[in-house]
């Protein structure tokens, strides 16, 4: 892909995200940390990628590290978001807004 | 076996597949600014990065599949087990464990490219390259300073150096120097600068987050988060990957939206947390090691004096978190409640350690949504309740943070519950909290102290309020 069009879907993706998150109620600020934390996890492809090409034995490991490391962050990050926003949907009362 | 490299690496189905991915976290992160919609949305972000997983993984030219399955069963079980037993209190250093090892991973990827950069590797994917490596590593050793500090692992108090600042500002003006090194000797950049690199960035993290107090780590775990999201996006650039771009820049820029919001809400601004941290300005007001007066009380007398109101307002903090009080404190306000006593709960926008923490804290403990008021809400009825229960909070209970400019936490905004005609502080002792300064409300003359862990006070006041 051209740079040019990288930093473009950059920017883009930049006002994006400022406008998706603005005003936000409190309660739900660290559960949204939680899962934005967790999509950052897509870091785990670069791993998948970089290993592909290894030829020695460090590249085999730093490889193997980064795909855990981004493994955990994903399913960890998505898994403890869930858990969180469990405990305000479990009992919806009719009439509370 | 495994129908490996049917797609084409950059081709169209590839992209496609990959808009579709962060489409749906978009998607995801917008119907999580919404109550009812938040558990939803997160499940679509999961099943967006399940399709970008699946997408890399069938990816012509991805191979070593024994170490990606390790890789990748590791991580799942590490991930799943942790957050399955996390107890909801360290909720906060959770998330902050989560954020470095993702900025590790960046930073290792970074590594590893670097290792098989082409002499003469264009600008255009080693600059991205090494910032990836310098905010990913940054990011790795800042999260776990911030989890040791929240785990309590080290010192929850500001560790400083003398000059500290100047030898950060050195450091940061060495990594830059060591990579336009890089850069200029693109022909064949050296690895040992690089790994140099690596290693100043880890002790810059280190030295950075050590300083701050534990009162803004949650700022400072929101800070680390954007930054790994735009090292994630960093390394999209060098990788040229369509999904890390945007999902990367999308928590860069969320996250600083969060930080603000955080930083906002406890009156502080996010450089002033970078660069300063509570501990250096000596206390305001009261003076350290100065005995003043106060009252203490036993559950009993609590008991009374809250079985005979009209009105409770319940003030949680932290300390009822640790205590894992939360059940506790509703079977107390269930008890009143029972007597016809209005209960309600005060939360502090940072109450428990993150905004929202604590409502998760006590939704867990089936207290209504309701019941749960926020702070301007509280504060014009404060003059009118009768009794509020402070219960491991104090800090932000603290009126110095109204009444005296010179204290450190002026300024900050407070649940006012010395309006109160009565105020019962329920805490094991009279240290102070984490901003380190002493409390002018516990020495108010309506004030009494009921020293006791949070959860048996609770309980054994529930016990009293009964036999009323």
């Amino acid at each position: 892909m051209e740079l040019i069009v990288e930093i473009t879907i950059f920017v883009l993706a930049a006002f994006v995200g400022f406008e998706v998150i603005s005003k936000v109620p409190t309660t739900l600020h660290t559960p949204l940390m939680s899962q934005t934390n967790a999509i950052h996890g897509i870091v785990m492809l670069g791993g998948l990628i970089v290993i592909g090409y290894s030829d020695s034995i460090l590249e085999d490991l730093i490889g193997t590290i980064a795909i855990a490391f981004g493994m955990i962050n994903i399913v960890g990050g998505f898994l403890v978001t869930d858990r969180m926003l469990g405990m305000f949907t479990r009992k919806p009362k009719e009439g509370a807004k | 076996m495994i129908p490996a490299g049917v797609i084409e690496p950059g081709g169209d189905l590839a992209t496609l597949l990959y808009i579709v991915s962060f489409s749906l976290f978009i998607f995801g992160i917008r119907r999580g600014t919404h109550p009812t919609t938040a558990r939803q949305g997160n499940l679509i972000a999961a099943a967006g990065m399940a399709i970008a997983v699946v997408t890399t993984l069938l990816l012509d030219g991805i191979g070593n599949w024994v170490l990606i399955l390790l890789g990748l069963v590791v991580g799942t079980v590490v991930g799943t087990v942790a957050s399955l037993k996390v107890q909801m209190t360290q909720m906060p250093q959770m998330v902050a464990l989560y954020n470095g090892v993702g900025g590790g991973a960046v930073a290792l990827i970074a590594w590893s490219e670097f290792r098989h950069a082409p002499a003469g590797i264009e600008l255009e994917l080693l600059i991205p390259i090494l910032l990836s490596a310098i905010i990913g590593s940054i990011s790795f050793w800042g999260s776990n300073i911030a989890f040791a500090k929240l785990q309590d692992l080290i010192p929850t108090k500001p560790i400083a150096l003398p000059g500290q600042h100047f030898i950060n500002g050195l450091l940061l003006l060495a990594l830059l120097a060591a990579s336009v090194v890089l850069c200029v000797n693109n022909n064949d950049p050296s690895e040992g600068i690089f790994i140099g690199i690596l290693i100043g960035a880890a002790v810059l993290g280190n030295l950075v987050v050590l300083p701050i107090g534990g009162a803004d780590m949650p700022v400072v775990i929101a800070l680390l988060n954007a930054f790994t999201g735009l090292a994630a996006a960093a390394a999209g650039f060098s990788l040229d990957n369509v999904a890390l771009i945007v999902a990367g820049t999308l928590v860069g820029s969320s996250g600083t939206i969060l930080t603000l919001e955080m930083a906002k809400a406890m009156n502080r601004s996010v450089a002033n947390i970078v660069f300063a941290g509570f501990g250096g300005a000596p206390a305001g007001g009261a003076a350290a090691g100065e005995q003043r007066p106060y009252t203490s009380i036993g559950p009993q007398d609590a008991a009374i004096k809250m079985a005979y109101a009209d009105s409770v307002v319940i003030v949680p903090g932290y300390g009822l978190a640790v205590a894992q009080a939360q059940h506790a404190v509703k079977e107390m306000a269930d008890a009143l409640e029972k007597r016809g006593v209005d209960v309600s709960y005060a939360i502090h926008p940072v109450a428990g350690r993150m905004p929202g923490h604590m409502n998760v804290l006590l939704a867990e403990a089936d207290v209504p949504y309701e019941k749960l008021r926020e702070m301007e809400e509280i504060n014009p009825e404060m003059p009118r309740t009768d009794v509020a229960v402070v219960i491991g909070a104090n800090d932000v209970t603290n009126p110095a943070a109204k009444n005296d400019p010179n204290s450190p936490i002026a300024g900050m905004p407070i649940i006012e519950v010395h309006e109160a005609k009565q105020v019962i502080v329920i805490k094991r002792s009279m240290s102070p909290g984490f901003a380190g300064i002493d409390n002018d409300l516990f020495y108010l003359e309506n004030t009494d102290m009921l020293f006791a862990d949070a959860k048996q006070a609770a309980s054994e006041i529930a016990a009293e309020i009964e036999k009323l």
